[in-house]
């Protein structure tokens, strides 16, 4: 970090306050999975593209690193439906789902995967490596996980879909603008809740801004993150999601767009302090499905079906009971819920029946089952090509001879080890977050102004984000052919250039991580893993203190640090949100991962609705949102398509 | 004892070494500066030197850095100590740890 004990010089020229301006068809906001799948088709459709995004294109986001599958995905070798789909994942989430954004992920994952193919990403078992497996279509050379009776969820090498994605992104004209992060939207006369005709960005390397005017525009951020669980040591590798803040949230919701879902949460402070990186332990789910995981003495544990039923069969694991109609890659819910290790196993260890350490054993698995896993699915799992496959290999991990260590302590989980019930993670989690609210066109309740991907409400994986991003970049180039460039109002720009410059300006304040570790401190106690009104009251009391008197004082040296701390002040936004939310809640929830003291009752009739949220001016309104707002799915499907 | 010049430096930031590079082997051509996640990175000033590390705490640990490097072995990704797994192997019992 220092060189002859003094600090290098910051390599970039910098420029602050320099003003570039810059006018396209459709923006997108965020150039990860559902943002390069926007640009594209928004490019195909004949519009001016531009893509915003805070790191870089080529690898940034959630799927910049990888993945494994690809789910819910109805094609001609499954009877499964795009209703399916949706049901087995609205019976799980209780009917928190948002169905407008499955379904039509649903019906066009298919056709989106095709189009993977074309760009280069590998979708089949050309090289016949898996001929003869029981999860293999022979005929189409596809892979399938899970449910291998149902096959509609995909095994695919996604190592190189970001990568497929950008070069297309490149071949069809679209402007670039990495290292470059939006900081707000700009509307119509400068005004709250009007049309969204672009955005402003900063760019973190030079300091300059940049004022984007677009027709259209595509919130593809993903979600928000760090609100309860903040690592100032391990920043980055205390995230699931790589990156992000909740910018696209805060700016969305300062432009007045509506919100909803906002107050779900759930235990897990991920992968710093008391856990192991992603995918990188023994475990059963997820990317590691179907394991067999054995005590210290080679015991293995079983597998039980549904009812509890232990299974003698390896091939049980990967097939629905009989009359079970499908089951999920995740689930609670009793229908569709999936084989899966003995739920009972911290009792059996603690009477004595398992001794620890438990182990993930692949040496006695069927051989394509074990090539599945270590090296198709670990190996293009997001975070895992070089830190886990490359990594463990080249430490001499042999997946036909090793037991590779699970850290299922007794408490805990599988996936991570010990978590903290009040340390929660909301929109960093591997589950459903708050997010906006669409209609069938993903538009937002703000005019030109689409969403896609993980910042959609109840929104989350992979092929949902490219599904959807590709169905609102189609969108949103309709809607550009018919709508004319409005100039921003210079008012809204100096407004916002006096927001996002003014941490330079100021000496002796406070750096954002002191900032962000100090909003987490109010939401662990105020709005932890048990609530109630007056908590909920005292949390926002100390964020809106933090805000006037620490907040303002915020300080930042150079363009980076100018980044992060422009970043946590988003973070406080969503905060606010959140605590909002959950005010207006008056009900516990198990899905919802909400225990409120005074309102012990979970889930009652009356609070089987979305809370929503939205800005008028500087007040905050909630408001509710019946659960099944979506309508009809298919004519509502067909109509908008 | 050395000789050389002592410091009143600042503790590291993080309990980490995110990424290890082998000055050897690096060109510094700064391809893993252009594709990191996080931008923990500068180009060092030494031109054809190994990048300087300024924000080691944001890493994420993805490895894209790694993947995108045209030469194989210039740089590592680096888990720190607390997040190495450990394994086992099945018919000697002997531990091993990543
Ligand atoms: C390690 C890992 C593995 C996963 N594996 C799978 C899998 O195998 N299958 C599956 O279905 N799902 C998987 N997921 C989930 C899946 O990757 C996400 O659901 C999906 O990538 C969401 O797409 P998105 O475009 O909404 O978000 P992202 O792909 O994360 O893109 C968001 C983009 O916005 C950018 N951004 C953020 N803030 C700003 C700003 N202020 N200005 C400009 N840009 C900004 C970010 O840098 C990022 O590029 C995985 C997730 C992770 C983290
Ligand atoms: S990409 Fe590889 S060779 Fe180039 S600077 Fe980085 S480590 Fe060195
Ligand atoms: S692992 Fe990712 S975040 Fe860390 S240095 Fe490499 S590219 Fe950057």
């Amino acid at each position: 970090m220092y060189k002859d004990g003094k600090m290098y010089d910051w390599p970039y020229p910098v420029n602050y306050e320099a003003e570039t301006e810059v006018e396209t068809d459709v923006l997108i906001l965020g150039g990860g999975i559902a943002g390069c799948w926007a640009a594209i088709s928004a490019a195909k459709g004949g519009s001016k593209v531009a893509i915003v995004e805070k790191a870089a294109t080529i690898t940034s986001g959630a799927g910049g690193s990888g993945c494994d599958h690809w789910i819910n995905t109805p094609n001609p070798v499954s009877k499964v439906t795009a209703e399916d789909c949706v049901d087995w994942e609205s019976q799980n989430a209780n009917g928190y789902l948002n169905n407008i954004s499955r379904y039509i992920a649903a019906k066009e994952s298919y056709d989106t995967l095709l189009e993977m193919e074309q760009m280069g990403g590998k979708i089949r078992d050309t090289n016949d490596e898996f001929a003869g497996a029981d999860f293999r279509d022979e005929k189409t050379k596809f892979l399938f996980a899970y449910d291998y009776e149902n096959k509609f969820h995909f095994r695919i090498w996604g190592k190189n879909f970001k990568s497929a994605l950008y070069k297309e992104c490149k071949k069809l004209g679209v402007k670039i603008y990495d290292r470059t992060m939006a900081t707000s939207l700009l509307t119509d006369g400068g005004k709250q809740g009007t049309k969204v005709i672009g955005a402003t960005g900063l760019n973190s390397r030079t300091g300059e801004l940049f004022i984007f005017k677009a027709k259209a525009t595509v919130m593809s951020m993903s979600r928000h993150s760090r609100n309860w669980a903040f690592s100032s040591e391990l920043t980055g590798l205390g995230q699931f999601r790589p990156n992000i803040v909740g910018t696209g949230y805060a700016m969305a919701f300062r432009a007045g767009a509506q919100f909803t879902q906002m107050e779900r949460s759930m235990p897990g402070n991920l992968s710093f302090g008391t856990s192991y990186p992603s995918y990188g332990t023994g475990n059963a789910m997820n990317t590691w499905f179907p394991c067999t995981i054995v005590d210290a003495n080679g015991k293995q544990i079983p597998w039980t079906d549904r009812d509890g039923k232990e299974l003698t069969d390896f091939d049980q694991r990967t097939h629905p009971v009989k009359g079970q109609k499908l089951f999920g890659e995740r689930g609670m819910a009793y229908d569709y819920r999936r084989p899966d290790i003995t739920p009972d196993m911290q009792k059996r260890v603690k009477n004595g029946e398992f001794a620890l350490p438990l182990y993930a054993d692949m040496t006695g698995m069927p051989q394509m089952e074990r090539r599945a896993i270590w090296g198709l699915m670990v190996g293009n799992e997001g975070r895992t090509p070089t830190p886990i496959f490359r990594t463990y290999n080249e430490a001499g991990f042999d997946p036909d001879k090793d037991m590779l260590q699970s850290y299922l302590m007794l408490g805990g989980d599988w996936l991570r080890g010990a978590t903290l019930p009040h340390v929660r993670i909301g929109g960093e989690g591997p589950g459903d977050s708050g997010g906006l609210v669409v209609d069938w066109n993903l538009k937002t309740t703000l005019d030109s102004l689409y969403a896609a991907g993980d910042s959609l409400f109840a929104a989350n994986y992979h092929h949902h984000a490219a599904a959807t991003g590709r169905y609102a970049g189609r969108k949103a180039a309709a809607h550009a052919n018919q709508t004319e460039q409005t100039k921003p109002a210079r008012k809204q720009i100096d407004n916002e250039k006096a927001r996002v410059y003014a941490p330079i300006e100021r000496k002796n304040g406070i750096e954002w991580k002191e900032l962000n570790a100090g909003l987490a401190r109010v939401m662990q106690n105020y709005c932890g893993n048990y609530k109630n009104d007056e908590l909920l009251n005292i949390g926002l009391k100390w964020t809106s203190d933090i805000e006037k008197n620490v907040a303002s004082t915020a300080c930042a040296s150079n363009p980076h640090t100018l980044m992060r701390t422009l970043g946590v002040l988003d973070i406080l936004t969503c905060n606010q949100m959140i605590l909002h939310t959950s005010l207006a809640r008056k009900a516990s929830s198990t899905y919802l991962g909400f225990n409120r003291l005074d309102y012990p009752e979970i889930d009652p009739p009356a609070y089987h609705k979305w809370i929503t949220i939205h800005q008028e001016g500087k007040r905050v309104k909630t408001g509710e949102l019946s659960l099944d707002f979506y309508g009809d799915m298919e004519s509502n499907y067909e109509a908008h398509k | 004892m050395s000789e050389e010049k002592i410091y009143a430096t600042p503790n590291q930031p993080t309990p980490a070494r995110p990424v290890i590079f082998n000055a050897e082997l690096c060109t510094g051509c700064n391809c893993c500066v252009e594709v990191c996640m996080t931008d923990i990175f500068i180009p060092n000033p030494d031109k054809g030197k190994p990048p300087i590390i300024i924000y080691p705490e944001e890493c994420w640990y993805g490895g894209v850095c790694v993947e995108h490097c045209p030469v194989d072995g210039a740089i590592t990704l680096n888990h720190p100590l607390m997040q190495r797994a450990h394994f086992k192997r099945k018919d000697s019992s002997e531990h091993f740890w990543v």
